[in-house]
């Protein structure tokens, strides 16, 4: 559980387009690393690359090094499916899958893996993740009821404990609260607190309040103009980034004079 | 404007204010209403002409209805034939459908998968009577070493019991073509739920570490599901309610479970065939087994709808 990521000199392409370019950087285990800056910079592009989820869109291709521990994620002999079981991922949008229940959503990602589980099992794996997403008390009298029925804040939570049900070893969330009501933000916020002592965090926002609240680490990116790559302008301690950061740049964006 | 008065809270008003009726949303509603009304009347006087055409053999003496032992003894086997054939056909066609539907929306590059779409849809456009021809001179031919086969290893089983017939022109080969036929209609309508499938959800499940095989599995296929069905009972109409193809392609005879000799017939074959030389009596008693066919087709398609309702709360429809 919890690994470090360490990304070398990338650059994601979409066809011939360079849409982010020469990003290096390290990303610590057990902590919360935010991603800031405009839109079209190429947060979300570059947080796809971490779990190689930039592959389902035709025509995404990477160069450089993404070590996971060491490991290359785009190793030759790497397969993307067993990636996406250590790095896993929460969407912008509430996801669950409509068609199954609370219970069969948190379970999904266990299914894949094939391995045959007793119901006990397969019980407390369902209360664990809940519980560990905070969701437990609000939905244990109704795993059975479909997961769409949930609110917005609830959906959320339930696509986290369906992503931590497989004990993956990075968490990556590209937007999390960015459709979500301020009550429901708070409790994913709380959470992601917890969550950092067992997970490596990674977390793209467009609010700059959120990411001074929960991050350890912030990395501003920027575009020089449309059609120009995104780049990754500064990384820092958080404290930093909002309070003395060392490109002007940064300050200009965090400090709302634009973006 | 400001000077609109606020009614006073005294006066009473038992309905909420109307909408303005504007002339276009009143002649489009009265259009919607008057079709939706049409198809009503359509359907209750194709009934009620079947009902009062079918009556006198319901009154008649058992002994003057075709066969001599009353109408149920003349309807059952062909309600088994038409049964029997859509089933073949059912079975035959929909996994084929459901793999060409998701081969066309998720596997195949985006050139190939228009051309192949355009191919399908092309096959639902071919006559049923030509299919017919086909079924005879060719399929026939061709699969009859097929149900030999069949008759001579699994013969044991009633539906393969031999010996095969030597032309092909059997309940086996009908139920194929049925198939052929309906198999761009399952297609297409497949094809289209598929391709609505959510981003999102597809995304869900390749995060999670599923392979694309599993992502439809997870996402695809149970998302698509009401459609499916949709497809399949449109399909199933059709091959309950083929006449020309069957009628072609069956060397017709009395009742036989085995699937792979000549006999059998389905309702829609048989009054095709026998209408034109009928009077009185006989008349009436297809006419009843067309009622017994409009039964069984509004059978099958309300049992759909309770299947697809039964989990309508998981549609992902809320």
């Amino acid at each position: 559980m919890s690994k470090r990521i360490d990304v070398g000199d990338l650059n994601v392409y979409y066809g011939s387009f360079l849409a982010v370019e020469g990003v290096s950087m390290a990303i610590e285990p057990r902590s919360v690393t935010a991603f800031i800056g405009p839109s079209g910079c190429g947060k979300s592009t570059f947080i796809r690359t971490l779990n190689r989820m930039h592959e389902v869109i035709p025509g995404a291709r990477v160069q450089g090094k993404v070590l996971l521990d060491g490991e290359d994620l785009y190793g030759s002999n790497v397969d993307p499916v067993t990636v996406r079981r250590q790095v896993g991922m929460v969407f912008q949008r509430p996801n669950p899958f409509p068609t199954m229940s609370i219970r069969d959503n948190v379970l999904a990602g266990m299914k894949l893996n094939s391995s045959r589980m007793s119901r006990n099992q397969a019980n407390e794996i369902v209360e664990r993740s809940l519980q560990g997403a905070n969701l437990w008390n609000e939905v244990k009298d109704r795993l059975d009821k479909p997961g769409s029925g949930l609110s917005g804040g609830q959906q959320q939570r339930l696509c986290i404990a369906r992503a931590i049900a497989i004990q993956p070893d990075v968490l990556l969330m590209d937007e999390p609260c960015s459709a979500l009501d301020p009550i429901s933000t708070l409790a994913i916020e709380d959470l992601i607190g917890e969550l950092k002592q067992n997970y490596t965090i990674v977390i793209v926002t467009h609010n700059m309040q959120q990411a001074a609240r929960v991050s350890d680490r912030t990395a501003f990116f920027n575009i020089a103009g449309t059609g120009k790559p995104g780049k990754l302008i500064e990384m820092d301690d958080t404290t930093k980034i909002f309070t003395n950061p060392s490109v002007k740049a940064t300050e200009d964006y965090v400090s709302g004079r634009f973006g | 404007m400001t000077t609109t008065a606020t009614p006073p809270p005294t006066e009473r008003r038992s309905a909420p204010p109307r909408a303005k009726a504007r002339p276009g949303d009143r002649i489009f509603s009265r259009s919607a209403q008057v079709a939706g009304i049409l198809i009503l009347i359509i359907l209750a006087g194709v009934a009620a002409f079947l009902v009062r055409e079918a009556l006198p053999t319901f009154t008649a003496d058992p002994s003057e209805i075709d066969g001599g032992e009353g109408f149920l003894s003349y309807v059952w086997p062909l309600v088994f034939g038409t049964v029997a054939a859509a089933l073949i056909a059912l079975v035959v066609a929909t996994p084929l459908a459901l793999g060409i539907a998701l081969f066309i929306s998720h596997f195949a590059p985006r050139r190939l998968a228009q051309g192949l779409g355009y191919v399908v849809d092309l096959l639902a456009a071919i006559p049923s009577v030509v299919f017919g021809l086909w079924g005879i001179q060719w399929l026939a031919p061709q699969v009859q070493p097929a149900w030999a086969w069949l008759a001579d290893n699994l013969g044991f089983i009633p539906l393969f019991t031999g010996p095969a017939s030597a032309t092909g022109r059997t309940m086996m080969t009908a139920g194929l073509v049925l198939a052929v036929m309906i198999l761009p209609i399952i297609t297409a309508i497949s094809r289209e739920v598929f391709l609505q499938t959510p981003t999102l959800h597809e995304e869900a499940a390749l995060a999670l570490g599923a392979t694309r095989w599993e992502m439809i599995r997870m996402a695809v296929l149970p998302f698509g599901r009401p459609g499916i069905i949709s497809g399949i009972m449109l399909g199933l109409g059709r091959a309950l309610g083929e006449t020309m193809a069957v009628a072609m392609v069956l060397s017709t005879g009395g009742f036989t479970w085995s699937m792979l000799t000549s006999g059998n017939n389905t309702i829609a074959a048989e009054i095709a065939l026998d209408f034109p030389e009928s009077s009185g009596l006989k008349t009436n008693t297809l006419i009843a087994a067309g009622l017994v066919l409009f039964v069984i087709t509004l059978a099958v398609n309300m049992f759909a709808r309770w299947i697809v309702s039964r989990r309508s709360e998981f549609s992902g429809a809320n």
